[in-house]
């Protein structure tokens, strides 16, 4: 395979998890303003950090409010990491590698394209943001689901598989570094109904509010919430789930070419201290140390399958 | 499709039958159908020149084109014997160069010509085959009356339409396919594969890696492309995958250089190499010429082919034909004024409200006039042009083309086609019945060029 086409592999599937990422991210903080008796715009500087751009966002826009804070993120195209920009970057690359796609998978893309496209053309009213939501996860799980349901299994599918879990641990560690001064023991030992809408925007913004209570009792605890999203390795959306996943499809490259590259020490490095972790001593040591170190190290192993496996544009 | 009487020619008799049992509405909303389709598969291309150009759809009509398998039998024969007749006249023109020596075609038409390659001189591609591809494009006058407009040498585009068309046929009317036996096109792409795998270089051992060389996702056949890597299960690369290295054309892979046997190249001759040809080309692979006289890989078509297809040698067909295979020409030439002769230019000068003008390299329907049609100052302007260069041009009659029926809101009409059937040359010639049958969709044009507004229909080739 070129070295090209696993990059745009790659890439594609990095875009559209981010799309739905975003997604997900603008849902939770409808979900805030909604249900929060004394919300107010300022609640969007969460979602912007977690979304990565809230400087890029003060650079357009002097003030915060909540219709600039969704337009910038679900469509503003001069946002990189909007919805619009994540679909219009993966439609790009998935055109580009059009020939390791199957015909579903292509169309999948094609057709989310173009009905975000149309549907983002306009300005966004309140009350179609719900539907909109939907729709975008909707059009990212079709995506992913005729990937899943009819691509071969070779090493085009474990380079848009790594894509994915690059992105989706990004993306994790991120949104529970925007609020760890919740999640801190001293703070969360109050457990009042005001810290309650926080933790639950933490497990919306994961689609995880729902398995949160199937495995832990329904109790909102501080370190329950860090422990499933670090740790759990059942929970999708996890840092130790998304690195089972790395490491596997790695594994596979390793087996197919006879070759293993320092990506594969890396990526089972961050595995096994996932492992081996706990939460207590986690938050012992610093919640915020150890996603800041998480991140620097999960973008480490990005340029190291960059490298090892010869992408280029 | 239907005779002087009203009544259904023979090949469209059960599909008469069954158009007559349809809901106007019904069809209508299949011709919206059959958009989505398009759109969603990406079936795009992109028309230069037009600011908001990038992916237009080309327009689809619902009634497919349908020849009688005796027809279609009649019309494989010419255009086998014309490609190889191309074939022989390439490898002569690059070797012994017979043709010129007995004084059938003069020898600055050849050597002058910008499509002729000196580095081909005696040279022998890999089977002695050059043009792998060709879209012979054909029009129809009347019954087994047929007349071949343009030979595509080069690198012949469309074939994705022609499948495609048909996809969305079977997916829109799956019923017309068991009230018609309808032969099979699907097998273009295996057939493709199989022909240029079988070309590849004698040293070549195992399994040749073929390749599709596009010039990349900018441009207009784009789709095709990658439509057609993908249906091969071949990697479609850019000239940048390429390097030369050790001899042999090599692509960047994950797991380091590997070299490729066969490349399908969808690049034009100038761009191929630029330490050989256009220095300034940045989609070919410097040095790809030296590794193909060396004989380390194939490249389909062969540099060189597109002199076959200039509008000047095509005026020399009949000859052509007849001196390789010594027999006269199944399918004929359109009569065509060489402007380069004084009284042919005089001829075309006074009749230009009765001619087609064309450029002698154009191609894609730019740079023509179509005298009936045209204005009176177009006429005038075109004129100009053509006194003062008349060696870049030639001239035909416009034909009384036979009209196939296409839907509109209003029910059926008439409009001129095409037929562009595809022709696969390796030790055998294999023609796929069927082709690409391009539509003049504005009432009354003559003019098929989808970058000029017209559309395409699937084409039938039925079962004896």
């Amino acid at each position: 395979m070129l070295g090209r086409t696993a990059n745009g592999l790659y890439w594609m599937f990095r875009y559209i998890e981010r799309a739905e990422n975003i997604a997900r991210l603008v849902d939770a903080g409808l979900r805030v303003s909604l249900t929060r008796a004394g919300s107010s715009d300022e609640d969007w500087n969460g979602v912007l950090e977690s979304a990565g751009v809230r400087e890029a966002y003060s650079e357009v826009h002097p003030e915060l409010t909540a219709a600039d804070a969704i337009d910038y993120l679900l469509r503003d195209q001069a946002n990189p990491s909007s919805v619009m920009s994540c679909i219009e970057w993966g439609r790009n690359n998935a055109r580009m590698v059009r020939t390791a796609l199957t015909r579903e998978t292509w169309e999948a893309t094609n057709e989310a394209w173009i009905d975000l496209k149309a549907r983002l053309a306009r300005k966004l009213k309140p009350a179609d943001l719900p539907e909109l939501i939907d729709v975008i996860k909707h059009r990212c799980g079709l995506i992913r689901g005729a990937f899943h349901g009819s691509m071969l299994r070779n090493d085009l599918y474990n380079f848009s598989r790594i894509g994915t879990f690059i992105e989706r641990a990004d993306n994790t560690s991120r949104i529970l570094d925007v609020k760890y001064y919740v999640l801190l023991p001293a703070v969360s030992q109050i457990g009042s109904a005001l810290d309650n809408f926080q933790w639950e925007s933490i497990l919306r913004s994961v689609s995880a509010q729902r398995s949160y209570g199937w495995v832990y009792d329904g109790d909102y605890q501080s370190a329950n919430i860090a422990d499933f999203l670090i740790l759990k390795v059942q929970m999708p959306r996890s840092l130790a789930y998304c690195y089972e996943k790395i490491v596997s499809n790695l594994d596979y490259l390793a087996e197919t070419y006879g070759e293993r590259i320092k990506a594969h020490e890396t990526a089972a490095a961050i595995r096994s201290s996932l492992k081996r972790g706990s939460i207590a001593d986690i938050m012992e040591s610093g919640l915020h140390e150890f996603l800041e170190d998480f991140v620097s190290r999960n973008n480490q192993l990005s340029a190291e399958i960059s490298e090892g496996y010869r992408f280029y544009q | 499709m239907l005779t002087a009487e009203n009544l259904p020619r023979p090949p469209y008799k059960t599909y008469h039958e069954w158009y007559a049992s349809q809901d106007a509405a019904h069809l209508i909303r299949k011709t919206q159908d059959a958009e989505n389709i398009f759109r969603k598969t990406g079936i795009t291309f992109a028309v230069y020149g037009h600011a908001d150009s990038s992916e237009k759809l080309i327009p689809f009509d619902i009634i497919p084109r349908i020849i009688s398998a005796r027809e279609w039998r009649k019309l494989a024969q010419g255009i086998e014997q014309r490609v190889l007749a191309l074939n022989a006249f390439l490898d002569d023109i690059y070797h012994k160069q017979e043709i010129i020596k007995a004084g059938r075609i003069p020898r600055e038409l050849i050597e002058r010509n910008t499509a002729f390659l000196p580095e081909m001189i005696g040279f022998k591609p890999p089977g002695g085959v050059y043009t792998h591809i060709v879209g012979t494009d054909i029009v129809r006058t009347g019954e087994d009356q047929f007349f071949v407009l343009e030979d595509n040498a080069r690198t012949p585009s469309g074939v994705s339409y022609m499948l495609e068309n048909r996809e969305t046929m079977m997916q829109m009317f799956p019923e017309l396919f068991t009230l018609n036996k309808v032969q099979r096109v699907e097998d273009y792409p295996r057939l493709l594969r199989q022909s240029l795998a079988s070309l590849a270089p004698p040293g070549c051992k195992g399994r040749p890696r073929v390749a599709v060389l596009t010039p990349g996702i900018y441009n207009s056949a784009y789709y095709e492309h990658s439509f057609l890597a993908d249906q091969m299960g071949v990697e479609l690369v850019e000239g940048s995958d390429l390097r030369v290295i050790d001899g042999r054309v090599k692509m960047r892979t994950t797991q380091g250089y590997e070299a490729i046997d066969v490349l399908y190249r969808r690049v034009d001759d100038d761009f191929l190499d630029p330490l050989t040809f256009r220095p300034d080309s940045a989609l070919g692979i410097p040095g790809i010429m030296d590794v193909y006289r060396a004989g380390n890989i194939t490249i389909a078509n062969a540099p060189g082919t597109g002199i076959s297809d200039d509008k000047a040698i095509y005026s020399y067909m009949p000859e052509i034909v007849e001196f390789y295979t010594g027999r006269k020409a199944l399918l004929e030439n359109v009569p065509t004024w060489r402007c380069s002769e004084p009284s042919s230019l005089k001829y075309v000068l006074e009749h230009i409200e009765e001619l087609v003008i064309k450029e002698v390299h154009g191609s894609g329907g730019y740079g023509m006039l179509v005298g009936p049609t045209a204005t009176k100052k177009e006429r005038a302007e075109f004129a100009e042009k053509l006194a003062a260069k008349p060696n870049n041009y030639i001239a035909q009659p416009t034909l009384a083309l036979s009209t196939v029926p296409i839907f509109v809101n209003k029910g059926i009409a008439p409009r001129h086609v095409d037929l562009r059937p595809y022709v696969l040359v390796s030790d055998k010639v294999k023609i796929i019945p069927g082709g690409l049958t391009r539509v003049a969709l504005k009432q009354g044009s003559l003019v098929v060029n989808s970058s000029q507004g017209g559309g395409t229909k699937d084409t039938w080739v039925l079962e004896d």
